[in-house]
């Protein structure tokens, strides 16, 4: 999303229960908030904001899934199919002995498919750029920012709205300048 | 919401703001490293040059350097990795396991616990690893690669390949979960450089930080992910020490041949690795003043822990002691009898000593919350784990069915150099990272203030 140039306003706020009741405040008066910026995760805010329920946990099934049949794959392959031995008086298709192997390979492509997934929805890079409305946002406030363009509200009843659901401080912010 | 009850002691004291968790965290990687940290740094190095000299030693002439003979042919060794490999169990055990149960208390201590895992996960898989004699063909040996050999593949029905899989997938989970603990860290760090305009750590600690800027969608995925790594990475904690054992239990080795290794084992893990961060973090909280962060309330909670995983591993000295008289089995039998009797009981006089009595001690809650008597019995802990590693690797060797071959080990100074060179390895690298990373996770211990630090308790 290229956001160069939007013009936002920044509610700053002190409390996470504060914020919580201004999100439902705001909302309720029809503003669109653009995202909330917290040093912590702040719980119950999803559903506050009506976002959906990560689906994240699908992914990690899906790759775990995937884990277990090359696990299987690669076992069956190489014990079975490939160089058929005798080991210990176990059959060519020693199941037990493939739980092991099965269980890590699951955890391994599982997990790190996962986080892989995680990084990319969430556009996390070595190299990406974070949005900065407030230095103070990874530090001790919550913000709280409101694209103007996106709302029918003027700047001045939504700066005004803000102060009386309790933000601390309101500054006005053009990104990407 | 969460309201706690007024008896609880709270868990951050000294009346914190969210800003002061930011100011003393932070403030110990952006300060210039201290004469003690470059003092304690230099001996590490010290320690790990000596070391390296035994690794170089042993790589070129062979592991003939150390003290194995054809009866004892794993002693210091694999006493080592074991050892090790435990005390990298407590990490993910705090950060996993105390996540799930909602135990609060993990959120001062998992950062530095999750740092010392790792460390000691790669100390441990140096010793197979240098015990292959010959490193450059590792790969082939113990990895399902495509290799000259003819169509011979690496053995699945064997549980070292087991513990090949289960320690580097737990080492790469427990990896993946720590850094993704310490995103939000950095983020908070790069901000805090931007602000007073040190360009270099702001793209450094950018860098680092993937952009993190703590917007509410992507925290909301990420406590999906902590959760779900958390479930993915209990049964996985379990699962490396059992795998572990099976090393042993699966050989018809008497002393070895035991279906009660994989809970003795993984028990014996846990006490070793809480007694290890204990004696990281009696340091760490003294030296970085975190006595706010990391209270009493912490170390006696350890201490508990420390006296239930104890008592599983006293019982099941007992239980083995036991299982071998009552199975009528003339081997197993003497197996133990050399162990308790033998030319090797003072090891297990040692590890009976401090496993098993020394950690009773914390019954007391006057020393159970003192802090001297507690880093004094965590190192005696893992002397007595350290025993019992060798108890069982070195006692079920060294006397085995044919008395002509029956033989002693005894050490080289290149198995004390390779000893040498984990330690060396493992302070340099938890040195460098309580100088260049957050010690305790600023994000988690910013989340619980507003509930248990001092300040609410005051008002209620």
């Amino acid at each position: 999303m290229d956001d160069k140039g939007k013009k936002f306003i920044v509610g700053i706020f002190e409390d996470e229960d504060i914020l919580l009741k201004a999100i439902t405040t705001v909302r309720d008066k029809g503003i669109n908030i653009y995202e909330i910026y917290s040093p912590f995760p702040v719980h119950g805010i999803e559903n506050k904001l009506g976002y959906k329920r990560s689906r994240l946990s699908i992914a990690a099934f899906c790759f775990g899934f995937l884990g277990t049949c090359l696990a299987l794959i690669m076992m069956i392959g190489m014990m079975t199919l490939d160089w058929p031995m005798i080991i210990g008086g176990k059959d060519f298709l020693p199941f037990p002995v493939f739980i092991p192997v099965v269980f890590e390979m699951t955890v391994l492509l599982s997990a790190f498919g996962m986080v892989g997934t995680f990084l990319v929805v969430s556009n996390l890079k070595p190299w990406g750029n974070p949005k900065t409305f407030d230095l103070r946002s990874t530090d001790n406030k919550h913000i709280m920012a409101i694209q103007l363009d996106k709302n029918k509200m003027k700047k001045d009843s939504i700066e005004k709205l803000l102060k009386s659901s309790g933000a601390s401080e309101i500054n006005e912010k053009t990104m990407g300048i | 919401m969460h309201v706690e009850s007024k008896i609880r002691k709270p868990l951050i004291t000294g009346g914190k703001t969210l800003r002061d968790v930011s100011n003393d965290i932070s403030a110990r990687v952006e300060e210039k490293p201290s004469l003690s940290w470059l003092a304690a740094l230099g001996v590490s190095l010290l320690t790990l040059g000596v070391g390296a000299y035994a690794v170089y030693r042993t790589l070129w002439d062979g592991i003939g350097m150390w003290g194995l003979n054809k009866t004892v042919g794993w002693a210091w060794d694999i006493t080592n990795f074991v050892w090790w490999v435990g005390i990298g169990h407590a990490g993910t055990l705090i950060s996993a396991i105390l996540l799930l149960f909602r135990q609060r208390w993990r959120m001062s201590i998992n950062r530095a616990a999750e740092a010392m895992t790792i460390f000691a996960v790669i100390c441990a898989a140096m010793f197979p690893m240098l015990h292959m004699g010959r490193l450059w063909l590792g790969f082939y040996w113990a990895l399902p690669l495509p290799n000259t050999y003819g169509s011979l593949w690496v053995n699945f029905a064997s549980p070292l390949l087991w513990d090949v899989f289960a320690i580097s997938t737990y080492f790469s989970v427990s990896l993946v979960f720590w850094y993704i603990g310490l995103i939000p860290d950095f983020a908070t760090i790069r901000d805090r450089a931007k602000n007073a305009g040190r360009k270099i750590s702001a793209f450094i600690y950018g860098t680092l930080s993937f952009g993190w800027d703590g917007a509410a969608k992507t925290w909301s995925r990420y406590e999906t992910v902590s959760l779900v790594l958390a479930g993915l990475a209990t049964p996985l904690v379990l699962s490396v020490h059992t795998i572990v054992s099976m090393d042993f239990a699966t050989s018809v080795i008497p002393g070895w041949h035991t279906t009660i290794f994989p809970p003795y084992f993984v028990a014996g893990a846990i006490f070793s690795g809480f007694a290890m961060v204990l004696t990281l973090l009696i340091i760490t909280r003294k030296v970085y003043k975190l006595e706010d962060y990391i209270t009493v309330k912490h170390l006696e909670l350890m201490n508990i822990v420390i006296i239930v995983t104890g008592s599983i591993v006293g019982i099941a000295y007992l239980t083995e002691l036991f299982m071998a008289w009552y199975s009528g089995v003339e081997y197993e039998q003497y197996a133990f009898y050399n162990r308790v009797t033998g030319p090797y009981w003072w090891a297990y006089w040692s590890m009976m000593t401090c496993n098993v009595i020394s950690p009773q001690l914390f019954w007391f809650k006057k020393i159970r919350t003192n802090i001297a008597a507690t880093f004094i019995i965590s190192i005696i802990v893992n002397i007595g784990m350290w025993f019992e590693r060798f108890v069982i690797i070195v006692t079920s060797l060294h006397r085995d069915y044919l008395p002509s071959s029956w033989a002693m080990f005894y050490p080289t100074i290149y198995d004390v150099g390779m000893y040498l060179f984990s330690f060396g390895f493992f302070f340099t690298a938890y040195l460098l990272f309580s100088k260049y990373f957050p010690v305790i996770n600023m994000h988690e211990v910013k989340s619980i203030l507003k509930q248990t630090g001092e300040k609410v308790n005051k008002v209620k």
